[in-house]
């Protein structure tokens, strides 16, 4: 098959994927009487949002850790580098006062939102235009910040082996926290509180004059942006520096002895990591409507790890597939765990506020001991079978 | 004069109760290269069981009640959640050891309801004393002789008796021991049975200081624990003794720094900050083995 | 064995599948269906029951439920309506509270209460904005919940006021010069009050030395020694229930004799059973005080000695603690409006809550342009260390700016 011929049968299958997305949080509008689940804010919209943040993150950190074998659990520090930088600086002008009522005032007195409203002009299709510059100008810029800091920390602690390196990078993601929650720098990061008011994934839908929505885009957007960047990173994984980056996973020394520059390709794959964390750590941002960093901890990093590792490490689909299976189960299906049922007159024991989430964790242990691959293993799901067969990625280890 | 006293007895007591988990986590370590992240969680748990323990039963059987049962959870960790995976890589191990951490800490959640719990009040230990005009528990100034007598025990274990020869024997060389005739599954066992119980030891002090458990109280100190077994040398029980001393004592100094420098509130981040210089400049920590690469 | 591992996982996805889908029917239907005939209104509770503030979320739910059980019906635009309390569990964190806030939309209830603890009242906000639904915050205190969230309410009062309070408190009663003030690093609740009251209690001449702890701190002893040889006249540490009981535990052992100020989390019994049988001294401002209203402090008593689940949520004991009295208020603050409303619309009765008024047990509530109480008034109370209980100190005014 020629490789031509796939790539253009991928980018069909996305563009079908960000269809369906649109028609399905509109179609409540057009067809009214349907279930619940359709409506736009039922759980299904949120879980659907979360999980596209969410599996962009876990993509990169599969990028890391399942392609290059670089054990980082440094994800959360990274996404809040993100989310800080966009939310600082997308957060209009006007309102910077109001969320930044305990210091007067933002050190930033701009916003990429109001910079470019003053070239398109801030109302109707202009300011459209501006919203949608200002916002990716910030997502880029959020993506270098953590990059760049990926790159300064990534000197000392590149060097260190697997566990170590995993311990270093969860410490640099606790001071990085530790830092932003300063109140010193409270004019740049608000300290404590958090920042909020900048545009959201619902700004992104069309709306009448009126305030009346014409066309929900609100899922679409993070749907967009995920798909871009994984597809960024599965061309990246199919390139020679991913073959590259395979090498340094399976055998560093052998790597090196074929004449891989390891530090380089090391540090290439925690910077290019880094940078789709950082824009996921802007997506997630958005998703909740603010930036806080008592967010971003530890266990955030672990649950995108476990996230990894029920989709198999070094699979970007399975990442896909895995994060919207875990999200939609712990957000959404399980809740119903966590109040006390009747059946009939039978109350169902141990039913209550928690037990969604030992349920959960249990289920976590289960894959993790007795299905170490995961859902996919290594594999990949091929998109050209039109999401029907299930075939090894080519350059699957050939040691069988 | 007398404010540095009470802050270095405050980093005394932490440092103890630091370095009790330390040694679980640097004997873990030394033999089988794995960061147990659910020790911390082992650690809390002993807590809670120490104070549903007290509520029916009276404190003399409790406490050694506690001991034994966080010594079973220990074993049973072991066997149903790393065993399973002895062959697996270093990476899924430590996966699993980071899903057993949650799965402790949710069900800690559900069995508290999410309420901060109390613990108990141990007479004699939680009694204060007036030592050169501060004051302060009874437990603060037994937790650093209780420590070095555990040390002690320890190492005696560990340099005298058949075990702590087949332990060392193990954490030189895996695959060799084995075919040595030595019993690879007892040993890692005996290990965590020797961690969970200085663990289970180390909440009975830190909580009768400390008496508000969440089921976050064991993450922040096992992961200093184990920035303090990493600071002395990996393995090394004097080491990650005297480590989780340093780290403890540094952290009270800067939490007692003056206000107006507003530097408080890096006394965690100093940890991990700490960790990253060790790890760079002197992986091997204080008194560990430098590890040699084989091809 | 994976085979059998396998299958009892599908059945519980399974499992979740048939729970969600058969709830959604029923909650899009909700006519007839319910037990004593009738018409169904739903009122959603959006409180924390895991996670750090969950022993607060838990008090605050009492109270709903309490009136609940009071009160389960409403009169409303000449029809009678039975009351359905939906609780969504918001996990104390930002991150899980929009799905939280969307499970609830997605249950069509007619308008939210809660939630204790203003971060995740933040973080859902928006969720009930776009959804047309009315919020009722209950106790959530900072000014930015409201601000720029025309569908947010609240009937409690903001940190800017309650700092204000407690400052002109510790001047008045204390005379205090110097304070000291302790927060946790990263939470806004804290730090805004810390800063609120350096404000105010700089403005009026006095000095503040202030500290902040690492999240998941447990040694205070530095902290408390350090204000000691400060020489502080005042502690005041606005934090949240698990660091006030520690620092309180610490605090008697080290036999600290400044008198320490709290906010309103610390009206809790967790933190009053820390000082039992000590010679702390602690003053706390709060909603209510024990024995405002005696047949609310009688119901309630009742109702929680003889609900072992409900005393469970208490703390195992019967002390009111002032979120139960808010959440109380809270209830009936929605049943006015759904009154006003005259019908269970989401729109109606997010345009009827603006002129509710309603004599809660916590004092009259009114709103406000932005959707904040107004309120000039908070109950000062101090723990008697001796029975373990509260006692009245005062009622004190702000300084009124």
């Amino acid at each position: 098959m020629k490789q031509s011929n796939k790539n253009v049968k991928i980018f069909f299958g996305i563009l079908i994927l960000l269809l369906f997305v649109i028609l399905l949080e509109n179609i409540s509008a057009f067809i009214p009487g349907l279930p619940m689940v359709f409506d736009p804010m039922s759980p299904l919209f949120t879980v659907l949002k979360k999980a596209a943040v969410y599996s962009l993150v876990a993509v990169s950190m599969n990028l890391l850790n399942g392609f290059t074998g670089l054990f980082s659990l440094g994800q959360a520090g990274f996404m809040l580098l993100g989310a800080y930088t966009y939310a600082i600086l997308t957060v209009p002008s006007n309102m910077k006062d109001q969320v930044y009522y305990l210091f007067g005032g933002c050190a930033f007195k701009f916003s990429f939102v109001d910079l470019f409203g003053m070239i398109f002009g801030s109302t109707g299709v202009g300011g459209a235009v501006s919203m949608i510059l200002g916002c990716l100008l910030a997502m880029i810029l959020a993506g270098c910040v953590a990059g760049f800091f990926a790159f300064l920390i990534g000197f000392p602690v590149l060097r260190l082996k697997s566990d170590y390196l995993a311990i270093a990078t969860l410490g640099f993601a606790e001071i990085l926290r530790a830092i932003f929650q300063w109140q010193r720098l409270g004019p740049v990061t608000n300290g404590a509180n958090m920042i909020k008011g900048f545009p959201t994934f619902s700004s992104f839908n069309i709306t009448a004059p009126s305030g009346a929505v014409i066309l929900r885009l609100s899922t679409f957007v993070p749907f967009l942006i995920t798909s871009i960047c994984v597809l960024i990173i599965v061309l990246l994984i199919n390139s020679s520096y991913g073959r590259a980056f395979k090498s340094i996973r399976d055998d560093e020394i052998a790597a090196e002895a074929m004449g891989i520059a390891l530090f380089k390709h090391k540090m290439l794959s925690f910077v290019i990591s880094s940078f789709f964390a950082g824009i996921g750590g802007a997506l997630f941002a958005m998703y909740v409507a603010n930036a806080q960093a008592k967010a971003f901890t530890s266990t955030m990093t672990y649950e995108i790890l476990l996230i990894v590792v029920i989709g198999g490490i070094g699979s970007v689909s399975g990442s896909i597939l895995a994060t919207f299976l875990y999200v939609a189960c712990s957000e959404w299906w399980l809740r119903f765990l966590d109040s006390e049922l009747y059946i009939g007159s039978f109350k169902v024991p141990l039913l209550r506020n928690g037990f969604r989430m030992v349920v959960f964790s249990i289920v976590i242990m289960v894959i993790v001991l007795f299905f170490s691959q995961g859902i996919m293993g290594s594999r990949e799901i091929d998109f050209s079978g039109l999401f029907k067969k299930k075939t090894p990625i080519k350059e699957r280890k050939q040691d069988q | 004069m007398e404010y540095i006293i009470s802050v270095l007895l405050s980093g005394i007591s932490v440092g103890g109760q630091y370095a009790l988990i330390a040694i679980g986590y640097t004997l873990v370590y030394g033999i089988l290269r794995l960061i147990n992240f659910a020790h911390g969680d082992v650690f809390m748990v002993a807590g809670l069981l120490g104070i549903y323990l007290t509520a029916t039963l009276p404190i003399t059987v409790s406490l050694p009640l506690v001991i034994i049962l966080t010594v079973l959870l220990g074993f049973i960790i072991e066997r149903a959640a790393y065993k399973p995976l002895r062959e697996a890589p270093r990476m899924s191990v430590m996966i699993s050891a980071i899903g057993v951490s949650y799965l402790l800490q949710n069900t800690a959640t559900y069995v508290t309801g999410g309420q901060p719990m109390t613990y108990p009040t141990i007479s004699f230990l939680s009694d204060t004393v007036n030592l050169f005009g501060t004051q302060t528990k009874w437990v603060v100034i037994i937790t650093p002789f209780l420590v070095l007598f555990l040390v002690v025990c320890l190492s005696l274990l560990i340099n005298r008796t058949k075990v702590g020869m087949a332990m060392r024997a193990v954490s030189k060389d895996f695959e060799t021991s084995r075919l040595m005739g030595i019993k690879i599954n007892s040993v890692i066992s005996v290990t965590f049975i020797i961690g969970s119980a200085l663990a289970a030891v180390g909440s009975i002090l830190f909580f009768t200081n400390y008496p508000a458990i969440t089921p976050m109280s064991g993450a922040m100190p096992g992961l200093k624990a184990f920035v303090a077994a990493v600071f002395g040398g990996i393995g090394s029980i004097p080491g990650a003794v005297i480590g989780a001393f340093i780290i403890g004592i540094c952290e009270t100094i800067i939490k007692g720094l003056p206000s107006s420098w507003d530097v408080s509130v890096f006394s965690d981040a100093f940890t991990f900050a700490l960790l990253i210089v060790i790890l760079v400049f002197k992986p091997q920590g204080l008194f560990g083995e430098a590890a040699t690469d084989k091809v | 064995m994976k085979k059998i591992i396998a299958c009892l996982l599908t059945g519980v996805m399974a499992l979740g599948l048939v729970a969600c889908s058969s709830s959604a029917p029923a909650a899009g239907a909700g006519d007839g269906a319910a037990a004593s005939g009738g018409d169904t209104i739903r009122i959603g509770i959006f409180e924390p029951s895991t996670g750090d503030s969950a022993s607060g979320g838990k008090k605050e739910i009492l109270g709903m439920q309490y009136a609940n059980a009071e009160t389960p019906t409403v009169e409303a635009g000449g029809k009678k309506y039975n009351i359905e309390l939906v609780i969504a569990d918001n996990g104390s964190s930002a991150d899980k509270a929009p799905s939280a806030a969307s499970e609830l939309v997605g249950k069509d209830v007619s308008l939210v209460l809660g939630s204790y603890g203003s971060g995740v009242s933040m973080a859902g906000g928006p969720k009930f904005e776009e959804a047309g639904l009315a919020a009722i915050g209950i106790t959530c205190t900072n000014p930015n919940v409201t601000a720029g969230n025309d569908y947010y309410f609240r009937i409690c009062f903001l940190d800017n006021f309650q700092a204000d309070v407690l400052a002109n408190f510790a001047m008045e009663k204390f005379s205090a010069k110097k304070a000291y003030c302790l927060g946790e690093n990263g939470n806004e609740y804290d730090q805004g009050l810390v800063a609120f009251f350096t404000q105010v209690f700089e403005a009026a001449g006095g000095e503040v030395i202030s500290d902040s702890f690492p999240t998941n701190n447990s040694d205070f002893t530095s902290y408390l020694n350090k204000a000691k040889s400060e020489g502080a006249d005042v502690i005041f540490t606005p934090v949240s229930i698990a660091y006030a009981k520690q620092i309180m535990e610490q605090a008697a052992s080290l036999d600290i004799d400044i008198p320490f100020l709290g906010s309103d989390t610390l009206d809790d019994n967790m933190v009053l059973e820390a000082t039992k049988d000590t010679n702390l001294k602690l003053y706390v401002s709060t909603f209510y005080q024990e024995g405002g209203s005696e047949t609310f402090d009688k119901g309630i008593k009742d109702y929680i000695n003889n609900d072992s689940a409900a005393m469970t949520a208490n703390g195992g004991n019967d002390t009111i603690s002032a979120v139960t009295a808010m959440g109380y208020d809270a209830y009936y603050v929605a049943l006015e409006a759904i009154k006003a409303a005259g019908s269970g619309d989401k729109a109606a009765i997010k345009g009827a809550i603006p002129s509710v008024k309603w004599d809660g047990v916590s004092g009259s509530i009114a709103f406000d342009e932005v959707g904040d109480a107004i309120r000039d008034t908070a109950y000062i109370k101090t723990a008697d260390t001796s029975t373990g209980t509260w006692a009245f100190e005062k009622v004190q005014k702000g300084s009124g700016n």
